[in-house]
């Protein structure tokens, strides 16, 4: 018994869809016989067979999505002396070897042109639809940049060029590989998301100015790619509510006075850690992350819960880990751990992975309410703005009470509008209500 | 057993094999070395060089230089200088032929061994597609277990079977750069550049020379404008130069060779050159033993890596298809090592010069006219004259041409031909320009050194807006 596998189909085709399957169980294959028709998203293929003999079995069907390396079929070879033809199968053409054009990242596009227009004959190769023979010069670029592009793997007719006549030069192409790299990395699940444009040109704001260049290092470079794959990828709804955290007030002042000098203090970030800690356990599509590409939702069974930092380095976001079996007090005396690290730059990658909801509270700065940006792969995050004593009409009388001000931003592809507005008011009600938590978590 | 067989047997292991050692065949493995491969290189040869270096495109140029050489003296009677009648010592001017290739060869075997190419003097046959058996010259065999492997076998001159008589006084390219002797006349077989070239030299030695030719002009592929300007010289040297005319038949008489044509009375020569063309040497043997695949006229077919059907059988220069140049094969020789390093290497040169070493010379690079005329494309044409050009009338060369090629829109260079003495030299930058991308205003705004015949370059650019200052021909409004 012999395997026939998926053999390499040409540069970058690591996997195709089976269309159809051309043999049949029972049939004495030969070698270079047409076996199934795969389409890849360069073109449509008719893969032949290198293996000869009777036909044992099929392991896949049209439709199955199968990879270079996978068993298509089993042959008994037993048969395959006997049933090999005396002559050499028909002399087919001479293999053109593997004239795939060395593929460029394929730039984002509406997925119109997805289709494979062609079938070709896989002893020809794999070929890019034929160019037609064109009148345009080549790309006007001398051989170091034709080079430097066939490295990168960009297309030279691809880049425009910014010297005289649209020349192209080293920088040209490099600048065009980065955005197609940003725009890939903008858009990970293909055709998911709405591609991101590439940046635009800037303009020269030294004519306005003085100005100064800085380098975008550590934190801030990081910070701007993920959050700006972030906001490109994930559609994003904000939800605002506010809680009555009067009662809180009275508990946390209560609690400084007795705990005395050097006890971590009751802060409203680790209360709000808590409690979202118990919430992710009433609404665990909170608690997830999308595949896109495997089209799963991956669902986490534990309750990471990361705290934006303000650095002087930028934002960090260290995670209390397994805040739901947690106390209050060990989130607070954690937290308060974390924080300094953060900010004493003694922060491990580790203490700042793994956390499966994120909590941004700007109210020791101010503001009345801001949106936050959920923290991919995370599908929401709750932001918390400054409290502040408001008059709120209860029991027909406007009463001073201490509100804060909440807005849950969350990926609208996990979470319905319904269960976000569900989500923050629980939050709040417990906030104003605290003792629920030794209900309900 | 085992130990006497593998005794007798010695076996290396290497990265890469070339096969061939031309210029396209010692350019790659010595590439290979320089990046750090293993490398062994194959040849029947004593030395790296290739029919190039042994038997053609060198000692053809040594032989050429010394026909300028005769041709400019008796020229330079106009210029009130006589030497007199040259006198050939045959042996002499071979000896000093067979001298430039044994150094140029000697440097390349050097080369090799200073790099720590294994050369191994003898013919490989391919057992599989990663095992070459080489029986050594010296005698014995060597088996090499190769990771990659680049043919680079070359051309051998092809002959009609009209045109097979077996005697000495037919030759071809390599029996007649031996110089045997100096017939008192010769019939060369083809006007292509082979036999232009070695006509020259035997007409510069005192031959009379007949060329024939069966299409209707010299050097199909280049230029008529161009081929004019050299036909109009060398009809001059040669006695005759028969176009639309073929051989029927051949025989070898006492008297010399006789020769039928159709289109000509039939003739007998001293000698006949028979340089019709030449033909892909895919006769490795063993290459049926692996995936490498031949197309209809004998090349082995490959990719733009140089890759042949066989992922690790790489092909290069005359055997992986036209043109059959030097150049070019030592090119496509290091595109296929930069691939087998792991390199986005291609073979795709916008220009590939061709050269043809007569006096005049005539070299053009990129789209000729007569390709764009056939292509149905649109482009300008911007002729120079040496006529106008001091350094050439200082030559008193004055019939030369140099003419740009151009696409109207973007003005960019296209194509670029020279014919005139030195015109293998010019073509380089012509190449350059195509290369770059270039466009005439570029070649134009270029200083040019004063008096030289590369002004003709930059004129010819000058030309093509009307504006050229030692040609008046203003631009059509």
């Amino acid at each position: 018994m012999t395997d026939f596998t998926l053999p390499e189909l040409g540069e970058n085709i690591a996997a195709g869809d089976v269309l159809r399957i051309l043999v049949q169980p029972g049939d004495t294959l030969t070698k270079d016989q047409p076996v199934l028709e795969l389409e890849t998203d360069k073109a449509t293929i008719e893969v032949p067979s290198n293996v000869a003999g009777k036909i044992k079995e099929i392991k896949v069907k049209a439709g199955d999505k199968v990879k270079v390396g996978q068993a298509i079929l089993s042959v008994d070879d037993g048969a395959a002396a006997a049933a090999a033809p005396p002559s050499a199968p028909a002399p087919s053409a001479p293999p053109k070897p593997t004239p795939v054009e060395a593929a460029p990242p394929p730039p984002p596009q509406p997925a119109e042109s997805t289709r494979p227009e062609k079938v070709v004959d896989f002893a020809r190769g794999v070929r890019a639809p034929v160019e037609p023979p064109s009148d345009e010069p080549a790309a006007p670029a001398a051989p170091s940049v034709r080079r430097m592009a066939r490295e990168l793997g960009v297309d030279i007719n691809d880049v425009l060029g910014s010297g005289d006549e649209g020349r192209i030069s080293i920088e040209d192409v490099k600048a065009h590989a980065k955005r197609l790299i940003a725009a890939a990395s903008a858009s990970p699940a293909a055709g998911a998301s709405t591609p991101r444009a590439a940046a635009e040109p800037l303009p020269d704001f030294s004519k306005w100015g003085e100005i100064e260049r800085q380098p975008m290092r550590g934190v801030r470079r990081k910070t701007a790619e993920h959050l700006g794959a972030s906001w490109a990828q994930i559609p994003l709804v904000t939800q605002y509510d506010s809680a009555d955290i009067t009662g809180f007030e009275d508990i946390r002042k209560r609690h400084a006075k007795q705990a005395g000098d050097g006890a971590p203090p009751l802060t409203l970030t680790a209360l709000a850690i808590k409690i979202v800690a118990a919430a992710l356990k009433v609404f665990p599509q909170f608690n997830v992350s999308i595949d896109m590409g495997a089209e799963e939702i991956i669902v986490k069974k534990y309750i990471h819960v990361g705290v934006a930092v303000d650095t002087d380095r930028g934002l960090l976001v260290p995670v209390i880990r397994d805040a739901d079996k947690k106390t209050l007090l060990q989130i607070s005396a954690e937290l308060s751990e974390l924080a300094a690290k953060a900010r004493s730059r003694k922060l491990t990658l580790d203490e700042m992975q793994g956390a499966t909801f994120s909590i941004s509270n700007l109210g020791g700065i101010g503001g009345t309410s801001f949106t936050p940006l959920v923290n991919a792969p995370e599908v929401a995050i709750l932001g918390i703005s400054r409290g502040r004593m408001e008059p709120v009409f209860k029991d027909g009388q406007f009463v001073p009470r201490m509100m804060l001000p909440l807005s849950l931003s969350y990926d609208h592809r996990a979470i319905d509008g319904a269960d976000g507005a569900r989500f923050v008011r629980w939050v709040a009600e417990v906030f104003e209500q605290p003792f629920l938590l030794s209900l309900q978590g | 057993m085992h130990f006497v067989s593998s005794w007798l047997q010695s076996m290396i292991e290497v990265q890469v094999v070339v096969i061939g050692a031309g210029p396209g065949g010692y350019a790659a493995a010595f590439l290979a070395a320089d990046l750090g491969l293993k490398t062994a290189l194959v040849d029947p040869e004593v030395n790296p060089g290739g029919v190039c270096v042994y038997r053609g495109c060198i000692p053809s140029k040594a032989l050429l230089h010394v026909a300028n050489l005769l041709r400019e003296a008796r020229h330079a009677e106009a210029w009130g200088v006589s030497f007199g009648d040259p006198r050939i010592d045959l042996a002499k001017l071979r000896t000093f032929k067979d001298n430039v290739v044994k150094r140029l060869t000697g440097g390349t075997g050097l080369l090799a061994k200073s790099r720590k190419v294994q050369y191994l003097q003898g013919r490989g046959e391919l057992v599989d597609a990663h095992t070459l058996k080489v029986k050594l010259v010296a005698g014995g065999d060597e088996t090499v277990r190769f990771e990659h492997a680049i043919i680079a076998t070359g051309s051998l001159p092809a002959i009609p079977a009209s045109l097979r008589v077996n005697d000495p006084r037919v030759m071809d390219s390599t029996t007649a750069l031996d110089l045997p002797d100096v017939p008192k006349s010769l019939l060369v077989v083809g006007g292509g550049y082979i036999g232009l070239e070695l006509g020259s030299v035997y007409a510069a030695l005192g031959s009379a020379v007949s060329v024939v030719e069966m299409t209707d002009g010299l050097l199909p592929g280049a230029d008529r404008d161009l081929v004019d300007v050299l036909a109009k010289t060398i009809a001059k040297s040669m006695k005759n130069i028969w176009l639309k005319t073929s051989v029927t038949k051949m025989a070898a008489e006492a008297g010399g060779i006789r020769v039928t044509f159709d289109g000509q009375p039939e003739q007998v020569f001293d000698r006949v050159l028979v340089a019709v063309g030449r033909r892909p040497n895919a006769s490795v043997p063993g290459l049926d033993r692996t995936k490498v695949a031949l197309d209809e006229r004998g090349f082995i077919v490959h990719d733009e890596q140089m890759r042949t059907s066989e992922p690790s059988i790489f092909a290069i220069g005359d055997v992986a298809g036209e043109p059959m140049l030097a150049h070019k094969a030592s090119h496509e020789g290091r595109t296929a090592v930069e691939v087998i390093a792991g390199h986005k290497a291609a073979f795709d040169p916008k220009a590939i010069p061709a050269v043809v070493f007569t006096d005049p010379e005539l070299a053009w690079a990129g789209l000729t006219e007569a390709q764009a005329q056939k292509a149905g494309r649109q482009v300008t044409v911007a002729k120079f004259p040496w006529a106008a050009s001091g350094r050439a009338l200082t030559l008193d060369r004055a019939d030369g041409l140099t003419k740009l090629v151009v696409d109207p829109s973007s003005e960019r260079i296209l194509g670029v031909g020279v014919v005139g003495p030195n015109a293998g030299e010019l073509i380089a930058e012509g190449v350059l320009a195509i290369e770059m991308g270039a466009n005439v205003t570029d070649l134009k705004l270029t200083i040019h050194p004063h008096p030289t015949l590369t002004e003709t370059m930059m004129e010819s650019a000058e030309v093509f807006f009307g504006q050229s200052t030692h040609v008046y021909k203003p631009k059509k409004a």
